[in-house]
């Protein structure tokens, strides 16, 4: 799993079918110590985040299918967590 | 997924089983930002109705092959959206 900030929202209309009814949010990858680390992820939303929330994110099709409930789901990134409190030794994060 | 713009098509007449029939589009990878980013891709397009100058959503890995019917087959990007409208502080459309 990994760290990342809600960002946005990306809305569309002709999409798979897998994706009709489902939120999809833009979320920066954040590290440790919150900082952003360039990178970005569409994700489905599964725990209803919003946008400037820190949430727990997965980036892999077995577990992202498992949240969906479809073992076929053309889906690989998911919300699945809300973060209300990292703690974390500002020594151990390389910067 | 990850957003991207499509910026052409490609056509093939020899390929592997199972595309058949399947349109391949020329995409464009964006920063979170809109701008373009890297090296264009060759996805696959499942909506079946993309098309040059849209912006888009794909997926890469094996999730892009699960888009498809048939799913088996040897495919490494997929637009799985075409994206109507992306809302996000410092967004700027490609």
């Amino acid at each position: 799993m990994i760290l990342g900030r809600v960002k946005g929202e990306v809305v569309s209309t002709i999409k798979h079918p897998v994706y009709a009814n489902r939120r999809v949010l833009l979320l920066d990858r954040i590290g440790a110590d919150g900082r952003e680390l360039g990178g970005y992820l569409v994700a489905i939303d599964a725990v209803d985040a919003g946008v400037g929330q820190t949430v727990l994110v997965i980036d892999e099709g077995n577990s992202a299918r498992q949240v969906i409930d479809d073992p076929q789901a053309p889906v690989r990134s998911v919300i699945i967590g809300i973060v209300d409190e990292i703690t974390v030794d500002p020594a151990a994060v390389r910067t | 997924m990850l957003l991207g713009q499509v910026i052409g098509t490609v056509v093939s007449s020899v390929y592997c089983e199972g595309l058949q029939g399947v349109p391949f589009l020329l995409v464009q990878p964006l920063d979170r930002t809109g701008q373009p980013k890297g090296q264009p891709v060759v996805a696959a397009d499942s909506t079946r109705m993309a098309g040059p100058g849209e912006l888009v959503t794909y997926e890469g890995g094996r999730e892009a092959a699960l888009a498809l019917d048939p799913w088996f087959v040897p495919v490494d990007h997929t637009i799985v959206t075409i994206v109507d409208q992306v809302s996000r502080a410092g967004w700027r459309n490609p």
